[in-house]
C-alpha cells in the first residue's frame, strides 16, 4: 500500500483549494452561521456544477465518477481546512455510502439526484448514543398493508433540517433495518438544535407513525451502518486533519508577526517549542488518517481498527492544536471576531461525533482482542 | 496491510526471505531481535551475526559494486530491512559505520578513502566509533574545542570527545575538529577526521550508564596522530559535512525501529494478558494508546517510504519531510510511555527483582530516557521543527 498522494490527487486538492478560497471564506462560513438555511446552496450547487464532489465516490455505473475514498480523503482535508459550510459529510459521505451499499432502484435514484447536487441527504443511526451500536436503536418500523410506518425520535441528525432524504435506522422483526424518508413526510418532526459548533448543523428528528420505503433488505440494516460507520469515522479523521493543519498555519502565522518585548513571540522557545508538538501530532494525525484512507480504499482487514485509531488520534490533535491556538493568539484569540473561536467548536464538535476517543479506545480493545 | 513499495520485488523478496531463513539458525535464532544501535547486548554473536551477512553479500546493498557493495536501489534496501526486521535477526554492530560514516564517505570522501575504508567496513574488518559531542559541546554542538593542527607529518589532535557508542569496540573514529583556532569562525573552523585508535595518543575510556552497561566512551586525545589524507570533504567543511549527510533522515532506518517496537507492544499486550492487567480500564485505555503509537509510527514510516521511493530524491523537497523530522520526537516520547506502562504491567517484580522474565521491562524503562537526548536532543528536535520545517524566527 501507498500512503502518499498522486499527482491526480494533488490537482483535485488544487482545483478543491481554489474553489473553496472562493467559496468557503470566512465571511461565507460566518454567514451561512448567521442565516436560518444552514448551508451555502449556490456553493454546494456550484461544487457539484464545477467539480463533481457529490458524484465523486458514487460508481459509474451509479450515474457517478467512479473514483475511490483516496479521493473523497483529499477533498475532506480540504474541506475541513476552510470550514466548508456545505453538507458534505451527511450527503456525500453518510448517505451516499449507504446508498451505495445498499444498490438497487431506489437508492440509484437517489444518488442520480445527489450527483447533481439538487439532493441533501443524510442518515440518522444513533439515539442515546453518540457512536453507533444496534443495541441503540429502539425506533420502531411497523407494517400495515404492505406500507412502513416509523415511530420514535432521533435526537442528534447531522444536518437533518437541510436534508431532503433522510435514511432512517429503525427496529423491525427482523433486526435493525434501513428506511427512506423524504423531508415534509406525515408525521414528522424535525427541530433544529443550537449546536455549539455554529459551522455545522443538527436537528432532533421525531417519528410518529411516519411513512417510509425500506432500503434493502429487511434486517440487513446493521450491516451496511458498520461499512458507512468506518467510512465516516476515516471521513471525518482527513476533515480533521485539514482543520489541524489550518489552526497551526494560522498559530504559526501569528507568533510569526506579533511583536512583544522587541521581538516576534514566535522568537521565544516557550512558543516554538509548543508550535513544534503541535506540528508533530499534526503529522502524526495525517498518518493515521492516510493510513485508515487507503485502508478504506483497498477494504484492508484492518479497516475498523485502523478506522477508530485515526478517529481518537485526529480527534485529539484538532482540539489541542484549536485551544493552543487561542492560546498563543492571546486575548484576541478568545473575541468573537477572530476565526480561532470556529476551529475550537469544531474540533470539539468533532470529536463527539460519532463517539467520544474513550469509546473508540474501548472498541480498538474489542478489535485486538484485548479484553 | 503489509508493505507495498510500488514495481515487483517478489524475487528479490523471496531471496531475502530464503537467505535469512537458512541463516538465522542455531545460536542466532535464540539471539532474535536483541540489541540495538545504542545496546551492546550479545556483542559477540552479533558481531558473528554481521560476518554472516557480509559473507552473504547483504551489508551495504546500496553502496556501489567497486566499494563491495551491491549497487541496488533505495526500494530493495527497504525491502531488505522490512525482512529483516520481520525475522527479528539481531541488531547489527557497525551501524556508525553502515548508517552514517559509509555514506559520509561515499558523498564526500576522496576515493583514496573510499577503497581504504568502504569495503572493509562491509568485511566486518574495522568498527567505527562516533566523536562529535565534547564536556563542552553537546546541544551546541558548533562549539568543538578538540583541535587539529596539520605540519609535515599529518595531523596532531589534542582534545576530549564523550558519548561515544560502542568506543571501547571501535577501530576508527569520525571526529569533528576545530582546524582552525580563529574563535570567530565557529562552525566554519571545523573538520571532519578519520583517526585510528590504536595509537598512544588516544586514550577510550568506557562510561557506565543509568544501566550499569558501557555503552558509550569518553576519548582522550594528546598528540593523537593521523594522515593527512584522512580529511573528509575539505579543510574547514566539516560542518557541511555533518550536517548535509548525518542528519539525513533515511526512511530505511525507522523500519528496524519501528518493527522493533511493535514486537515490545505485542509482548506487552500478552503479558497483561497472562497476569491478568487488562481487567483494568486504565491499563488496557494505556495498552490501546501505546498500539496507537506504533501503528502511526508505522502508518509515518510507510509515508516517508513511499515518498523517498516515488521521488527518487530522498534527500530534498520531499512532502513527508516535515513527518520524517517529526518521527524521532514522536517514537522517543512514545518509547519512553511504553517503557512505563512495562514496568507498571509487570509490577513489582520488574522493579525489585531483576533476575527473572521482566528483565526486558525494566531495560526498557531505563534505556529509553537515552533516546530524547542522543541524536539530538527532543528540545534541539524542536528547535529543529520549529525553525526549519514551520520557519518561526531564529
Amino acid at each position: 500500500m501507498a500512503l502518499i498522494t498522486t499527482d491526480e490527487q494533488e490537482a483535485l486538492r488544487d482545483v478543491m483549494r481554489s474553489f473553496l478560497a472562493r467559496y468557503s471564506s470566512e465571511s461565507d462560513v460566518r454567514a451561512v452561521m448567521d442565516g436560518k438555511v444552514g448551508y451555502d446552496v449556490t456553493a454546494w450547487r456550484m461544487a457539484a456544477e464545477q467539480i463533481g464532489v457529490q458524484a465523486l465516490v458514487i460508481p459509474e455505473e451509479m450515474g457517478g465518477a467512479g473514483y475511490g475514498f483516496d479521493e473523497l480523503a483529499v477533498v475532506m482535508e480540504e474541506a475541513g481546512r476552510s470550514l466548508f459550510p456545505a453538507p458534505l459529510l451527511s450527503t456525500t459521505v453518510l448517505a451516499t455510502s449507504a446508498l451505495v451499499a445498499i444498490g438497487g432502484s431506489l437508492a440509484r435514484e437517489y444518488l442520480a439526484r445527489i450527483a447533481t447536487g439538487e439532493l441533501v441527504a443524510t442518515v440518522a443511526v444513533s439515539e442515546a448514543l453518540l457512536h453507533w451500536d444496534s443495541a441503540d436503536i429502539t425506533t420502531q418500523a411497523e407494517k400495515s398493508g404492505g406500507n412502513w410506518r416509523l415511530s420514535g425520535s432521533k435526537p442528534y441528525v447531522l444536518d437533518g433540517g437541510q436534508a431532503g432524504l433522510i435514511i432512517v435506522a429503525a427496529r423491525t422483526g427482523s433486526g435493525v433495518s434501513l428506511f427512506a424518508v423524504e423531508s415534509g413526510a406525515d408525521g414528522m418532526a424535525v427541530n433544529a438544535l443550537e449546536s455549539m459548533d455554529q459551522t455545522r448543523r443538527f436537528a432532533r428528528v421525531s417519528f410518529d407513525g411516519t411513512p417510509a420505503v425500506l432500503l434493502g433488505d429487511d434486517g440487513s440494516g446493521w450491516e451496511t451502518m458498520r461499512v458507512v460507520y468506518d467510512r465516516a469515522l476515516v471521513a471525518l479523521a482527513c476533515e480533521q486533519v485539514g482543520g489541524a493543519q489550518a489552526a497551526l498555519e494560522m498559530t504559526v502565522e501569528y507568533v510569526n508577526m506579533r511583536q512583544q518585548f522587541g521581538r516576534p513571540i514566535g522568537s521565544f522557545q516557550a512558543i516554538k517549542h509548543r508550535c513544534a508538538d503541535l506540528l508533530v501530532e499534526v503529522e502524526s494525525a495525517r498518518s493515521a488518517a492516510a493510513y485508515a484512507s487507503t485502508a478504506v480504499a483497498a477494504g484492508a482487514d484492518d479497516v475498523s481498527v485502523a478506522a477508530s485509531i485515526a478517529k481518537v488520534y485526529c480527534s485529539q490533535a484538532f482540539y489541542h492544536v484549536a485551544a493552543e491556538c487561542i492560546q498563543m493568539h492571546g486575548g484576541i484569540g478568545f473575541t468573537w471576531e477572530h476565526p480561532a473561536h470556529l476551529y475550537f467548536k469544531r474540533a470539539k464538535s468533532s470529536e463527539a461525533l460519532f463517539g467520544w476517543p474513550a469509546h473508540h479506545r474501548d472498541r480498538i480493545a474489542g478489535l485486538i482482542g484485548l479484553t | 496491510m503489509d508493505l507495498d513499495i510500488g514495481g515487483d520485488y517478489s524475487e528479490f523478496q523471496d531471496e531475502v526471505r530464503t537467505w535469512l531463513a537458512e541463516h538465522l539458525v542455531g545460536e542466532f535464532t535464540e539471539h532474535r531481535g536483541v540489541g540495538s544501535p545504542t545496546d551492546d547486548t550479545a556483542w559477540d554473536v552479533r558481531v558473528e551475526w554481521e560476518r554472516e551477512l557480509s559473507k552473504g553479500n547483504w551489508l551495504g546493498l546500496t553502496w556501489p559494486v567497486e566499494y563491495g557493495g551491491r549497487g541496488l536501489g533505495l526500494a530493495q534496501e527497504i525491502v531488505f530491512e522490512y525482512e529483516y526486521a520481520r525475522a527479528a535477526a539481531p541488531a547489527r554492530v557497525n551501524t556508525q559505520a553502515l548508517d552514517l560514516l559509509g555514506p559520509t564517505l561515499l558523498a564526500f570522501g576522496s576515493e583514496e578513502q573510499k577503497h581504504r575504508f568502504l569495503p572493509r567496513i562491509l568485511a566486518v574488518e574495522e568498527m567505527w566509533g562516533q566523536g562529535f559531542s565534547e564536556p563542552g559541546a553537546g546541544s551546541d554542538l558548533a562549539s568543538v574545542r578538540t583541535r587539529a593542527i596539520r605540519d609535515d607529518d599529518g595531523w596532531h589532535i589534542d582534545g576530549q570527545k564523550v558519548w561515544t557508542t560502542f568506543g571501547d569496540r571501535a577501530d576508527w573514529l569520525y571526529l569533528l575538529c576545530r582546524t582552525d583556532s580563529d574563535p570567530a569562525l565557529r562552525h566554519r573552523g571545523l573538520s571532519l577526521l578519520l583517526v585510528p585508535v590504536a595509537q598512544p595518543g588516544v586514550e577510550v575510556r568506557p562510561i557506565e550508564n543509568i544501566t550499569r552497561s558501557k555503552e558509550f566512551s569518553e576519548c582522550f586525545f594528546n598528540d593523537a596522530r593521523t594522515g593527512d589524507h584522512m580529511v573528509v570533504g575539505g579543510v574547514g567543511n566539516g560542518w557541511r559535512v555533518v550536517m548535509t549527510t548525518l542528519g539525513l533522515e533515511r526512511g530505511s532506518a525507522l523500519m528496524p525501529m519501528q518493527l522493533a517496537v511493535e514486537r515490545e507492544v505485542n509482548e506487552l499486550i500478552d503479558a497483561a494478558r497472562s497476569s491478568g492487567a487488562v481487567s483494568d480500564a486504565r491499563i488496557r485505555h494505556r495498552l490501546v494508546d501505546a498500539k496507537i503509537g506504533v501503528h502511526i509510527m508505522r502508518s509515518t514510516t510507510l509515508r516517508v517510504v513511499s515518498d523517498l521511493l516515488d521521488s527518487r530524491d530522498w534527500a530534498t523537497g520531499r512532502a513527508t519531510a516535515a513527518a520524517a523530522t517529526a518521527s524521532k520526537l514522536f517514537a522517543s516520547t512514545h518509547h519512553q510511555s511504553l517503557g512505563e506502562l512495562a514496568v507498571e504491567i509487570l509490577g513489582a517484580e520488574s522493579i525489585f527483582d531483576a533476575a527473572n522474565a521482566s528483565t526486558w521491562a525494566r531495560k526498557l524503562f531505563l534505556l529509553s530516557r537515552a533516546e530524547t537526548i542522543y541524536g539530538g536532543t527532543s528540545e534541539i528536535q524542536r528547535n529543529i521543527i520549529a525553525e526549519r520545517v514551520l520557519g518561526l524566527p531564529r
